[in-house]
């Protein structure tokens, strides 16, 4: 754990002033005793650790990085902290922490069997066997298995016949996009195809993010840079991509947490575009004519994810959405949906997360109880179980607005 | 008046006279303690935290280097609550002179000082942050000690042996009768009440003060000059290990992770008055430039405090009289029936606080012996701490926090995951949160000492010592002073006042980088919500 970003992170330990913001803040902290908060886990603790770990209670830390973002001092206090827990977890890893990290493995075995794994993942019986087991709880929100992946749909599609007029990009589905939230990627395909262009897909695996975040560093070390060869196979292109949380990963933290200072990341992170802040982009340099958004009559909520806030771009879909004539976007004002990853998933931290995820989900409700938004997958299965309302990725809402297809209940 | 009586009065409440007064309690001796203000409130307290091992001294001072590995060994054993044993290295820094190097591996075989040489990339993956341009590497003994714990250990060890300690009493004579000593006269400066002990002997351990306190007996011309030495508190752990430079023993080559912090030190500076020492801007960046060649980068990092404290250093014919540094480090003993004429006291002089227990066996034989007594010396062997006890590591309280808050997650059975209301459940409140101290530690430490003031209390448990300095836990600590009925409003406030002023003692040398937000943000906090300055209080000057 020695590496010099480790170190790095750490100095930044020196601007806390112990102003609390960032423990007003913490969605968790506020929720719950057992985790002490991220002021307190972060730059006090950390002048206590020498290298060692005797605070088992950071593991109650879910990685959302609100902290971080609301620090008016620059302290890095969600990346010491995961980086202390991989310290912690070197020792106590549980098998769980091991096996729900390996999400294209669990997408890859569940889609050959679908009905198979649905039903599976719907029965009760089977859900309190596998939370007594493996500690996964058995209410927590499972993406339902499709049938079809996106790698089988894309060989299985008629060719775009849109004509190419903005050359190539390549698009990164993420593990869920490619095995669960298959239809956001396809509908990122085809409004990428829209505007323009060719969209290359290359075989790609996971971004280690859900390994990095259960403190699994040298797993998650060798994903990011296998994925980022698959990026690159295709050419040194423009990447476009769905998935709020995965865009992120290459984006920053591969090398603020993970210590990774390869060019074929740097290559990788500076060229990766979120879908919603590519058009944003396009139509502040006005090469997107919003005109063409058909009238769409609707008040969709939205929520931001924490590790989309988290990249510091501002919020393109809430932009984006509101260039559709009718559309009134209403944020959720929430820092996070409570999921976080996986963190929401184990047993242990199900009721937490529930409880963060709360206001989310009445603020939704409350606002739309048939549509809501939010750009990443894992947050939109944990707000569709817990309010009820189909929660969708923002490009399927300009899909539907380009007249690319129709969105029920609108 | 109080009048009291005993065998023996030290005098000085430093690392030596804890020592002595153990010492002298373990030997059957009647013993009080006297100082003017706490006990390790002057030299003891200001200085780096490092337990020798003997490496600094292996060339320059042999007998003080064997000294240093013999009490080192000792003291961990005997005290290891206030020992952390973070081993040492010497590093030859790219620029220093490969003839001193040469000279140290035999030295310290001479001097029976353990050392071995590691190779460079040994001591970059031991200490990373370390200098990658030193030219050689030596791994040694030393550790770091809370010098606070170790004089309230030995003082504790001697009341629980009949001795008594009065600190906040300042010695105003010595009373002789024929030339020989027969009691001591004191003021209790919390009270005012005049104190007079009856006593057969007095031991001199006043340190920089020694002079002053020989005088008061008639004894003149004790000439100790106190070696000034400025450190700086850098905000976290920099290093994990001692870090010295290797060689021959100069200004700002040491670095020492002491609790949280990591402390670089130290110049030295022939000062005329003790309790007036200050900390020039020049020696400040004199020690930062220091930092920067044992660890790269060491300006940027965060200075949380800075301090200044006298070595007793006895002004020795042999030593050209302004080189403090090249005065002798042993220490001295006064007899001063042979030296005045004056029977009944003796003084010490000297020394180190690595060797505190040593010097107290030295001085209270010296006492023996002019007493015709044959009462030998069991410090050494008489444990202090639990004899099981670990040494004391950085994470205890860290780990002590989080012990508290599983047990009571445990007595909560039903305890929910969630729960909106009280999120200070688990934890017994954190006063001080830069150093991890809660609420029952400071309200136990107020009922045992209810005329402490806050730097008392500081001393004892790190309250105000983290890169807040005092910003936030000064004034929760006058809180709960008022609310546990501990103070009136009025000494409360006095209180507060004067804690933050002796703060502002040390940040001010120190006011650069991220320190300056801390101030700024603490100064609005107590001007702006508190109008501190203006408070009412009747008190003016506290002790």
């Amino acid at each position: 754990m020695a590496h010099e970003h480790d170190q790095l992170n750490r100095m930044t330990l020196d601007h806390c002033v112990k102003c609390t913001i960032c423990e007003t803040q913490c969605p968790v902290a506020r929720v719950t005793p057992l985790f002490p908060g991220p002021k307190f886990v972060g730059p006090q603790a950390e002048r206590f650790r020498d290298g060692e770990s005797v605070d088992m209670s950071i593991d109650y830390c879910s990685s959302c990085g609100i902290c971080t973002q609301a620090c008016p001092q620059g302290v890095k206090i969600a990346e010491m902290n995961t980086q202390a827990r991989a310290v912690m977890k070197e020792e106590h890893m549980p098998l769980r922490d091991r096996l729900i990290s390996q999400t294209t493995l669990m997408g890859a075995m569940m889609n050959p069997v679908a009905p198979l794994a649905n039903a599976a993942l719907g029965n009760g019986l089977v859900r309190s066997l596998v939370q007594a087991t493996f500690k996964v709880a058995k209410d927590a929100p499972m993406p339902p298995a499709q049938k079809q992946t996106l790698a089988q749909w894309l060989r299985k599609r008629k060719p775009s016949t849109t004509p190419v007029t903005r050359g190539s990009v390549v698009f990164f589905s993420g593990c869920a996009g490619g095995y669960f939230e298959v239809e956001t990627s396809k509908k990122s395909i085809e409004v990428l195809e829209h505007l323009g262009y060719e969209v290359l897909v290359p075989k790609q695996g996971c971004c280690g993010l859900a390994q990095q975040s259960n403190g699994l560093f040298d797993g998650a070390r060798r994903s990011v840079m296998a994925l980022c060869d698959d990026l690159l196979s295709a050419g040194e292109l423009t990447i476009v991509s769905s998935s709020g949380s995965c865009t992120g990963m290459l984006k920053h933290e591969a090398h603020t947490i993970l210590g990774i200072d390869d060019e074929r990341l740097a290559k990788v992170g500076t060229r990766i575009r979120d879908i919603s802040e590519l058009l944003v982009e396009l139509y502040d340099a006005g090469e997107f004519d919003p005109s063409q958004f058909r009238e769409t009559n609707v008040t969709v909520p939205y929520h931001q994810p924490c590790q989309v806030k988290s990249q510091g771009m501002g919020m393109p879909a809430k932009t984006l959405m509101q260039l559709i004539p009718g559309v009134v976007v209403e944020e959720s004002g929430q820092p996070c949906c409570g999921i976080a990853g996986t963190y929401g998933l184990k047993a242990e931290k199900y009721a937490i997360a529930q409880e963060v995820g709360r206001p989310v989900f009445e603020m939704i409700r409350a606002t739309n109880e048939n549509l809501a938004t939010c750009d990443t997958e894992t947050c939109r299965w944990q707000i569709r179980k817990g309010s009820g309302v189909n929660t969708i990725h923002p490009i399927e809402l300009v899909h539907h607005a380009l007249g690319l297809g129709t969105i029920p209940g609108i | 008046m109080k009048k009291l009586s005993a065998d023996v009065v030290v005098i000085g409440g430093g690392a030596t006279g804890a020592g002595v007064l153990r010492d002298a309690a373990l030997r059957g001796y009647a013993t009080i303690l006297l100082d003017k203000a706490d006990l390790g409130q002057g030299t003891t307290g200001r200085y780096h935290g490092l337990l020798h091992s003997g490496g600094r001294y292996v060339v320059s001072d042999p007998h003080s280097a064997t000294e240093c590995a013999e009490e080192n060994d000792i003291i961990t054993r005997i005290q290891p609550h206030c020992v952390e044993r973070t081993g040492g290295l010497f590093i030859v820094g790219p620029d220093d002179d490969p003839a001193y190097a040469e000279k140290f591996l035999p030295a310290a075989q001479a001097t029976r000082v353990p050392a071995e040489e590691i190779s460079v990339a040994e001591a970059l993956r031991r200490e990373p942050r370390l200098n990658p341009r030193m030219q050689r590497a030596f791994a040694v003994q030393d550790a770091s000690v809370d010098g606070w714990q170790m004089v309230w250990g030995a003082a504790r060890d001697a009341i629980a042996h009949g001795a008594s300690v009065l600190t906040y009493h300042r010695v105003v004579d010595i009373v002789t009768d024929d030339r020989r000593v027969t009691a001591v006269k004191a003021i209790d400066e919390k009270t005012g009440e005049d104190v007079v002990i009856d006593c057969r002997f007095v031991l001199n351990t006043g340190g920089p003060w020694a002079g002053q306190i020989a005088h008061l007996a008639g004894c003149e011309g004790v000439e100790v000059v106190p070696g000034r030495g400025i450190m700086i508190a850098m905000n976290h752990r920099l290093v994990n290990t001692v870090v010295n430079r290797c060689i021959y023993p100069a200004d700002g080559d040491i670095l020492v992770p002491v609790h949280t912090v990591s402390i670089i030190g130290t110049t030295d500076v022939r000062a005329v008055d003790p309790d007036k020492l200050e900390i020039p801007r020049a020696e400040v960046q004199q020690m930062l430039d220091a930092g920067e060649v044992l660890v790269p980068g060491f300006r940027q990092a965060r200075a949380v405090h800075a301090w200044a404290g006298a070595r007793p250093l006895f002004n020795d014919p042999k030593a050209h009289a302004s080189d403090t540094r090249h005065m002798t480090r042993g220490m001295s003993i006064l007899r001063h029936d042979e030296r005045d004429g004056v029977h009944g006291i003796i003084s010490i002089i000297g020394g180190k606080l690595t060797t505190y227990r040593l010097m107290a066996e030295r001085m209270v034989d010296a006492m023996c012996e002019q007493l015709g007594e044959d009462r030998p010396c069991v410090t050494a062997t008489t444990q202090i701490d639990p004899a099981t006890a670990p040494t004391y590591v950085v994470t205890h309280r860290l780990e002590e926090r989080e012990h508290e808050r599983s047990r009571r997650a445990h007595s909560h059975a039903e305890l929910p995951a969630t729960c909106d209301d009280d999120h200070a459940d688990l934890d017994d409140q954190v006063i001080c949160e830069c150093e991890l101290m809660t609420r029952g530690m400071i309200t136990e430490l107020m009922a045992e000492q209810p005329t402490a003031n806050f730097d008392d209390l500081r001393r004892q448990l790190r309250l105000g010592m983290g890169p807040c300095q005092g910003g936030f836990c000064s004034m929760r600590a006058t809180g709960i002073a008022v609310e546990e009925k501990m103070v009136d409003i009025s000494r409360a406030t006095a209180l507060m006042r004067r804690f933050l002023a002796n703060r502002w003692i040390g940040l001010w040398p120190i006011m650069y980088g991220d320190q300056v937000r801390q101030t700024a943000l603490d100064n609005w906090i107590f001007q702006g919500m508190f109008d501190l300055e203006h408070l009412p209080s009747d008190e003016k000057e506290i002790v």
